[in-house]
Formats: C-alpha cells, sequence, structure tokens
C-alpha cells in the first residue's frame, strides 16, 4: 500500500524506493521469512509462493477451458446460422461490465465459497470475447469460400468444420486470449472465496509485508504475460496458410 | 487482532493498483458538519474558540470499527472547537502509524493488542489482560518514539474462534481445547493471510497442536456466511461483532491457552500535537468514549454492518444520545 502513502505525501515514489521494493518482492519470492505478525511463522519461498502461483493457473485453466467449451460451439452456431447477433455481441459486450467482485459476492447465497463459485464468476469473464468473437469470425469468412465448398456438395457440418472453422480460427484465438488474460488476471480475487491464489498476498500486508504485497502483484503480472505470448504462439500455428500468405501479401 | 481483519472485496481492487505504486487517491478528507450549541448539561462538549485555530486530522483503519471511532472522535473535536479534517479507510496499522509519524494525521485509534503485538513485537502471551495495565505498557513504548497515547474504552475486541451454537452442542465445544481430536474432520475459515498468522490459524496449529480438515480463505466480510451456508464449521468472529450481541446462534470458543489476545482501543497520537492541541484534545477524546462498552459498540457496528447506515450518521447519533453534543 506504498502508493497511499505517496498519495498523502502527495509525491510519487523515488525511483531508487521503487527498485529496493522490487528487490524485496524477488527475495520475498526467493527465501522464506518470519511472517509480520511474528511468532516464528515462515511465510514466503519458492514453494510457497509457487504454490499460490500454480493454483492461480490452474483455476485460472479450468475456467478458460470451461469457458471455451460453452462460447466456441454456440459461437460456431450462431455465427454458422448468421442469427442471435444480439445474444452473440451485445450480450457479449454487456456481460463485460459485471464486476467480478460483485459476482463471487453474490454466488456466495447460491453455490457458497469455493471452486465452483469462482470457475463460474471466471467464466463470466472469460464466455463474452471468445463467444463475440467466434461471432464475428465465422460472419466475415469469406462468402466466396463459403459458396464454392457448398459448391463442391459440402453439408453444413463439413461446411463448418473445415471451411468456416479455420479460417475463423485466428480470430477465434484473439477472443481466446482476451479471455484468458482477464481469467489469469482477476483469479486473485479467488483467495476471498475459499480458494488461495496470488491475491492472498496482495491482500496481506499485514502479514506478508510490502514485499509480499508486490511479490504477488508482480507474479500476476508474469502468469498474464506468459499466458498471452504461449497462446499467441499457439494462434500463429494454427492460422491457414493461406490466411498467413494473404496477410503478408496485404501488409507489402 | 484487529490487523486480521481490514479486508473486504473492495481492497483487493484498490490492492492490484496500489502494489504497482500507481497514485490512486482513495481517501476522502471531508470536513465534519460544525454542531456549536448551547452548553446544558455536564456531559455536553463546550466549544473552545481557542482551539480554532488548531488543525486535527482524525485517521482510522478500514473497517467498520475503526470508521465509527475515527467519526466519533473527529465529531467531537469539531463540537470542542478544532479545525477537524478527516483520514479514515488507511488501510492496515502499519500505514496508520507511518501516516501519523509523518505527521499527515493527528491520531487514530488503535487496538492494545495491535500496538503491543504490531508494533513492539510483544507475543499474545505476554500482553496483559488488564486493560490499563496493557494501555500504559502501549503507552511507554509509544513514548519512546515520540508518540503517546489517551486512556482505554471500556470495551475490548479480540478474533475469536466461532461455530453455530448448533455445532457446538453437537460436538461438545466449549473452548479451543475441546478441538482436539475433532479438528481433523472440521473446516475452519478465516482471512487469507490466517493461515501464517500467529494469531490465528498457524497458533492454533502450533499452540493448541490442532490439525484441520480443511483451510478455507474467505474474505472478512463473509465470516458469518461460511458459517450459515454450511462452507465452514468454524469460523475465524470478532468478539465486537453484531451478530454475537443479537442472538444465541453463533457460539465463540473459549481461548483456553490465551492465544488470541483482546485489546481495548486507546488513541494513538504524537506527543507534538497532543502538546500543540492542548488539554481539549485529550480530554474531548477520553470524555466520548466513556460510554463505549461492548454492548454499546456492537450496537454501533450493526448499525452500519447490517442496517448499512454511514459511519458518520450512526456516530452523530451515539454522541447527540449520549448528551456530548446537541
Amino acid at each position: 500500500m506504498a502508493a497511499s502513502e505517496a498519495c498523502v505525501s502527495g509525491h510519487l515514489l523515488p525511483l531508487a524506493s521503487v527498485l529496493d521494493s522490487f528487490r524485496g518482492a524477488f527475495d520475498f519470492m526467493l527465501h522464506q521469512r518470519d511472517s509480520v505478525t511474528g511468532g516464528g511463522v515462515q511465510v514466503g519461498g519458492l514453494s510457497a509462493v509457487g504454490h499460490l502461483a500454480w493454483t492461480q493457473l490452474w483455476v485460472s485453466a479450468l475456467a478458460l477451458g470451461v469457458s471455451f467449451a460453452i462460447a466456441l460451439p454456440a459461437g460456431l452456431i450462431l455465427g454458422h446460422r448468421g442469427k442471435g447477433e444480439f445474444l452473440a455481441v451485445g450480450l457479449g459486450n454487456a456481460a463485460r461490465a459485471i464486476p467480478e467482485l460483485g459476482v463471487i459476492a453474490f454466488l456466495v447465497a447460491f453455490v457458497g465459497v469455493g471452486l465452483r463459485n469462482v470457475t463460474i464468476a471466471l467464466m463470466i469473464l472469460g464466455i463474452p470475447p471468445i463467444l463475440t468473437n467466434t461471432f464475428v469470425a465465422i460472419r466475415q469468412v469469406d462468402r466466396g469460400a463459403v459458396d464454392a465448398a457448398r459448391g463442391m456438395g459440402m453439408r453444413g457440418a463439413q461446411i463448418v468444420a473445415r471451411v468456416e472453422l479455420p479460417l475463423a480460427a485466428p480470430t477465434i484465438m484473439t477472443g481466446v486470449r482476451t479471455a484468458a488474460i482477464n481469467i489469469v488476471a482477476t483469479a486473485t480475487i479467488a483467495s476471498l472465496v475459499g480458494v488461495a491464489t496470488l491475491g492472498k498476498l496482495i491482500l496481506g500486508q499485514d502479514t506478508y509485508g510490502v514485499d509480499g504485497v508486490l511479490a504477488g502483484a508482480i507474479l500476476v503480472a508474469l502468469l498474464a504475460l506468459m499466458v498471452e505470448l504461449g497462446l499467441s504462439a499457439v494462434q500463429r500455428l494454427i492460422t491457414p496458410r493461406g490466411l498467413r500468405l494473404q496477410r503478408s501479401a496485404s501488409r507489402a | 487482532m484487529s490487523s486480521a481483519r481490514p479486508r473486504n472485496l473492495v481492497t483487493l481492487a484498490a490492492a492490484g493498483v496500489l502494489a504497482l505504486g500507481v497514485a490512486a487517491c482513495g481517501s476522502s478528507s471531508d470536513t465534519t458538519s460544525s454542531s456549536s450549541g448551547a452548553p446544558s448539561s455536564a456531559d455536553l462538549i463546550q466549544s473552545n474558540s481557542a482551539n480554532g485555530k488548531i488543525k486535527l486530522t482524525v485517521g482510522s483503519k478500514n473497517f467498520t470499527e475503526q470508521f465509527v471511532l475515527g467519526e466519533i472522535y473527529a465529531q467531537a473535536l469539531q463540537a470542542a472547537g478544532y479545525d477537524v479534517k478527516k483520514q479514515l479507510n488507511l488501510g492496515s496499522e502499519t500505514i496508520a502509524l507511518k501516516a501519523l509519524k509523518d505527521g499527515q494525521i493527528s491520531g487514530y485509534p488503535e487496538y492494545t493488542s495491535t500496538a503491543l503485538g504490531s508494533f513492539f513485537q510483544v507475543p499474545a502471551q505476554k500482553i496483559p489482560s488488564d486493560a490499563t495495565q496493557a494501555s500504559d505498557m502501549a503507552k511507554a513504548d509509544l513514548e519512546k518514539e515520540g508518540l503517546t497515547s489517551f486512556a482505554p474504552t471500556p470495551f475490548a475486541d479480540a478474533n475469536a474462534v466461532g461455530t453455530l451454537t448448533s455445532t457446538a452442542d453437537k460436538l461438545g465445544l466449549q473452548k479451543i481445547s475441546d478441538l482436539q481430536g475433532k479438528s481433523q474432520d472440521l473446516t475452519l475459515a478465516g482471512s487469507p493471510q490466517c493461515s501464517e498468522r500467529i494469531d490465528c490459524l498457524a497458533g492454533l496449529e502450533k499452540n493448541y497442536g490442532l490439525k484441520f480438515k480443511k483451510f478455507t480463505p474467505v474474505d472478512i466480510g463473509l465470516r458469518y456466511s461460511v458459517l450459515d451456508h454450511g462452507d465452514a464449521d468454524l469460523s475465524i468472529l470478532f468478539t465486537s461483532d453484531a451478530q454475537l450481541a443479537n442472538s444465541n446462534k453463533y457460539t465463540i470458543l473459549e481461548d483456553d491457552k490465551g492465544l488470541i489476545p483482546s485489546g481495548n482501543v486507546i488513541f494513538i497520537t504524537s506527543q507534538k500535537v497532543a502538546q500543540q492541541a492542548g488539554p481539549d484534545f485529550q480530554s474531548t477524546i477520553e470524555k466520548v468514549q466513556q460510554n463505549l462498552t461492548l454492548p454499546v459498540i456492537q450496537e454501533l457496528n450493526s448499525e452500519v454492518d447490517i442496517d448499512k447506515k454511514a459511519p458518520a450518521d450512526v456516530a452523530a447519533h451515539y454522541l447527540k444520545s449520549s448528551g456530548f453534543i446537541k
């Protein structure tokens, strides 16, 4: 909460103390130390912090997986039929405005605390970008290609699987990336409803000190970056060669 | 104790931003409404015009009881004629203490147990259970750092292990030691940091030798709903909670090994401010807190937490009904 101090005194943190904070944060990640509240309790260190980061990651992966499993088929069907634009785009955009903290608090009344609560809350973040992007991507597939496929005697399902989906894949992946980053960054709140993630460190200055708070924040940022880079690589891999050639041609 | 509690859902959103060092000014500083009436009873705070030139900033940490206390002190000092500003919602005691030492606030309410435990590393077992002794001990330590404190409030507050009364009856639980041999089948809910706090799960494991089936980290605001919904068998509660005052639904397990210190509130300020502000500063604060017994603070907390009233209004009502202001 160094910032609120800086705020009160009316100046930003000097660079030297920022660097010092980062050193402290990395030390917290690597080495155990006494809890601020004492009593010989150890906090921090690679295994404890690593465990929290790992939980953050798998909780996110689960939510992303479920979001994908729901949003992709829905987007494909709506996009292929050209119906439900309001649902796919309108509701998709509206859902992004829902505050996640409100959602988890609200869900406590219905599903209690725990993984189910967290997964549902994170799905609300994950589904909209995947659904919207899938719908738009399918709609934007070159009609000439679809007509050609139909002319070759392909049926609806074949057209989806062999023409529309591959051509739409890069745009769908953009949606998946957006969903993944939102989910990974937001999984911090799981710590408030029964699943200890890096949010525990971010919220726990009185126990972990400023170093612990910063360590948690840095790791969340690193995880989001890692996920972004990983999924960009996947996106490049699944982009059809034809599209890649087309894009580099249009860029040139 | 109190240091474990200032977490609410809103903090998280802020924490991410704050942790990255972005100066996002969240706390507001507004002036209390003036209330200078004609004196009529002995309790009524007299406005002293000499205090008008003295600027005071009352601080508080960021949870209900602290907001209420901060408002009570701020409005009372206002009534005594001081030029009062508020800097409530300062976060944990570490931040509040720093703000005080830097002169950004003139003082704030702190628990004797937190002051001794968190600022001066006094182990829980060595914190006196007597309010005056604990307060004197804290004051002596504070004075070594150029700070000082006033007399303690009548009420004391502590974290406590609580459960549904029905669960306590079923399992025969009265004190924390009764959990031995049973805890491995029970789930404990507490703040996310509870697992690494000696006055929380870490101490229950270490000092009581308890192992729980599961520890469920939850937002402080969910401490009762996890019990209500059966998400946890035991939960870390606060003895000043409104929910404990109004019904027998919940039972607090007695801390028979004295693991969790209880603390009365002392107003901490700096010696410099206390000197500049004159005698009305201390006398006003000690006067308005004299009615704050455990049932009273529970009621005030409940008006904010359960009836959803603004802390400023709850404080004003307390001051008026006690005859401190008109």
